[in-house]
């Protein structure tokens, strides 16, 4: 990635010497100073220990206490061993989950196959310097900038079955949140208004940066529009795409805020985030069971992340 | 999972703890690799914002969920008034309501006020019995002005008293007076009547009841005054403790005569908050609503006068319409206080009748649960939900206080959910419950 090389000792170009004080103290001939050294060690120590201490220790916790039933009162010591009961009652006695696993899916279908494209598509469209597309950009930027208090507030005011803008322009009865058949779809739209927006912050930034001259040059070929972006341009943002893509498979991974702040996470709302929370946090503390359910999620964010990892690694090393 | 006391609190609620806490960094994490622990961990580290003023004598500390204006500003009266009476300085400790229980358990396990608040039922008795909880019987031996049911919602398993009472609230059906006296309708005394009513305020055009459950513990009061009709208080207990199966004709019967009631409720109440059913029924467009007394908040102050209330009315005549849900807050001493006998002496005028008068002058919303207590300031209504709860023969403190609070949150609410959405599976749904129930009561 990087054209600066650092630490180049094994390319053999005599070292620059005269910089480095050595001072004839090393019997080897140092290439670093004993500054870039500490240096070095730092920066690659702190961000290990905290990566330690803060993301595998505790996944690691996670995994151990899923095999548990601690309801997080009293000493660990006090913690019983119930092996993989948890993951039993998960998959055969825990109602909730199945739904949650089908919303997960269709969240991510949802945001990869409507939301993301759209998003891309607006950018596009923004990136024709429009008149006035700083006020679209602002616009469509702003459900991401807003609180989540307020976005749950907001749709809460359009959605409402007695209340609501909704049903009062379309003069139905719809029971937006209530239905269990219903409020996923819409729910979706309130998650797809604040995603598309991200996306298309991301992607117009990626346009700005595609080199004019490419264009030219397909327009001097005789490449149409529609052409022009899908054989030159959108291949050329290739690192912008992969990010989108991970951008979006996280999103929906970790989709959580909007339907806890409209009713937990239950009833047609299930999301594996939400279930986790609703048994990990607060009072109910059920953390053995919660854990079983966060261990899933894990493993589920794993294969995405080693695909990701796996396609960036081959990427750098072409 | 107590009823929100207000609008602002309502929507404070909205927040999710995610935001209100710093829970979500590190759950959102623990989706992609970070855990409880880390979390748990953290939490118990800023549970206990110690108020450790110097251990000096002359203080002691309270932790307090009353995060509203209203009872804030009683709280501070109250100890106001121990300061001047007993020269002891109390350090407050404010936490937003829903905060406060959400980290109950590391709070208890932390550093703890030496008195806080909670409620009674339970999980005070859970407390009681893992030691996280002091004994209180000594200052019981001081107080009076409490009825027999009172005491027992305060004692421990083991027959000490762990927990002071200090103000309550009953459920019942409430009603518009105006509305009921326009169509000339009467207080039902028996299911039969209740379906006759229902019926006749269809006719009229009326919602017959209320009904909302998008935040899930509504539908908890109508489960547990129909369990309590039908089977009556200690079979409520006893189901609450896991003692009782949930596939028992008992409990299918509950919810046979729920589904029977059900084509009278509002519809779709699983999209609509308790907050927008108590405007139905303000607006007239509703004929009663079976909620707690603080429907009375939904209502203007003009309308104070226009709002009744009975008790549900009796289902099986051998059991009687006696019980009811009368969630009781309070407080708690620590298991470990800085200074124990300050402790005591502050729950002593908490429970005193000093206390509860000057909540009854200060605080519109409450019923004191001391009946020594000047109660002339009280309401029509307020009057009437005393004489309410002090003729009921046993006081249950509402499911998600008489359980375990991962049993209600977890399958509870979204059990009676389903309910609510396909009442005709009711065989499945038990069994499935009683599943769960199974395996987090074992544990």
């Amino acid at each position: 990635m990087s054209d600066l090389p650092l630490i180049q000792a094994d390319r053999a170009v005599p070292p620059p010497a005269a910089t480095t004080s050595t001072g004839g103290r090393g019997r080897r001939l140092r290439l670093l100073s004993r500054t870039d050294r500490v240096v070095i060690t730092l920066m690659v120590l702190v961000p290990l220990l905290l990566v330690i201490a803060l993301v595998w220790l505790p996944a690691l916790a996670t995994v151990l206490l899923s095999g548990t039933n601690w309801d997080g009162i009293g000493p660990v010591s006090e913690i019983d061993w119930v092996g993989l009961k948890n993951y039993d009652d998960v998959v055969n006695i825990y109602p909730p989950f199945v739904p949650a696993v089908q919303n997960n899916l269709l969240w991510l279908a949802a945001l990869f196959v409507v939301a993301t494209p759209f998003g891309m598509f607006l950018a596009v469209l923004l990136d024709k310097e429009l008149r006035g597309s700083r006020f679209y950009q602002t616009a469509l930027y702003l459900p991401v900038v807003l609180s989540l208090a307020l976005i749950g507030f907001v749709w809460q005011l359009i959605y409402s079955r007695d209340q609501g803008l909704l049903n009062a322009v379309l003069g139905t009865s719809t029971d937006w949140y209530g239905d269990s058949n219903v409020n996923i779809w819409a729910v979706l739209v309130a998650a797809g208004w604040r995603h598309v927006g991200y996306i298309m912050l991301l992607y117009l930034a990626g346009l700005k940066g595609v080199d004019p001259s490419l264009r030219e040059a397909a327009a001097v070929d005789g490449s149409s529009e529609a052409s022009t972006f899908f054989r030159v341009v959108f291949p050329v943002m290739r690192p912008i795409n992969i990010i989108v893509l991970v951008v979006t498979v996280i999103e929906s991974l970790r989709a959580f805020d909007l339907v806890w702040v409209i009713n937990k996470g239950r009833n047609g709302l299930e999301l594996i985030s939400a279930l986790v929370t609703s048994n990990v946090v607060g009072e109910a503390s059920r953390i053995g069971f919660g854990s079983a359910l966060a261990t899933i999620m894990l493993v589920v964010s794993l294969v995405f992340i080693t695909l990701y990892l796996a396609t960036v690694m081959r990427e750098d090393r072409r | 999972m107590s009823r929100p006391r207000s609008q602002a609190e309502y929507l404070a609620r909205l927040v999710p703890p995610s935001v209100a806490g710093l829970n979500r960094r590190s759950l959102l994490a623990g989706a992609a690799g970070t855990g409880a622990l880390l979390g748990t961990g953290l939490l118990a580290g800023c549970g206990g914002a110690d108020s450790d003023s110097g251990a000096g004598s002359k203080t002691v500390s309270l932790g307090s969920n009353a995060s509203d204006p209203t009872p804030k500003d009683v709280l501070a009266k109250v100890t106001a008034g121990f300061q001047s009476s007993s020269g002891i300085q109390v350090a407050v400790n404010t936490v937003d309501h829903n905060t406060f229980q959400e980290n109950i358990n590391n709070y208890l396990q932390g550093k703890p006020d030496d008195v806080f608040t909670w409620f009674a039922g339970y999980r005070m008795r859970f407390f009681a019995a893992k030691g996280l909880a002091g004994d209180v019987s000594d200052v019981w031996g001081k107080l009076s002005g409490y009825s027999d049911a009172f005491k027992k919602a305060s004692t421990g398993d083991d027959g000490k008293q762990y927990f002071v009472p200090m103000s309550y609230y009953p459920w019942a059906v409430f009603y518009r007076k105006s509305v009921w006296q326009q169509h000339g309708y009467q207080v039902p005394k028996t299911l039969d009547d209740l379906n006759t009513l229902g019926a006749q305020m269809k006719k009229d055009g009326l919602n017959p009841i209320a009904f909302a459950d998008k935040d899930g513990w509504p539908a908890m009061g109508t489960f547990d005054i129909l369990n309590l009709r039908i089977n009556g208080y200690q079979f409520h207990v006893d189901l609450m403790a896991g003692k009782e199966a949930w596939t028992s004709d008992k409990v299918k019967k509950v919810f046979d005569t729920w589904a029977g009631l059900l084509p009278l409720h509002q519809p779709d109440a699983l999209g609509r908050t308790w907050q927008e059913a108590a405007q139905s029924l303000q607006q007239k467009k509703s004929g009663m609503y079976l909620l707690g007394l603080f429907v009375a908040q939904q209502f203007n102050n003009d309308e104070q006068d226009d709002i009744d209330f009975f008790t549900f009315p009796e289902v099986d005549s051998t059991i009687g319409a006696k019980a009811l849900d009368a969630p009781i807050d309070g407080y708690m001493m620590a298991r470990k206080p800085k200074s124990e006998a300050n402790a005591k002496k502050l729950l002593e005028y908490i429970g005193g009748v000093d206390a509860a008068n000057i909540t009854v002058k200060n605080d519109p919303g409450t019923l004191v649960a001391n009946t020594g207590a000047d109660t002339s300031g009280y309401t029509a209504l307020k009057k009437k939900a005393a004489e309410l709860v002090g003729s009921a023969t046993e006081i249950a403190q509402f499911l998600d206080r008489d359980t375990r609070p991962d049993f209600a949150s977890t399958v509870i609410i979204p059990a009676l959910q389903q309910f609510i959405k396909n009442p005709k599976d009711i065989g499945g749904l038990l069994t499935s419950v009683e599943n769960q129930k199974k395996s987090i009561f074992t544990s």
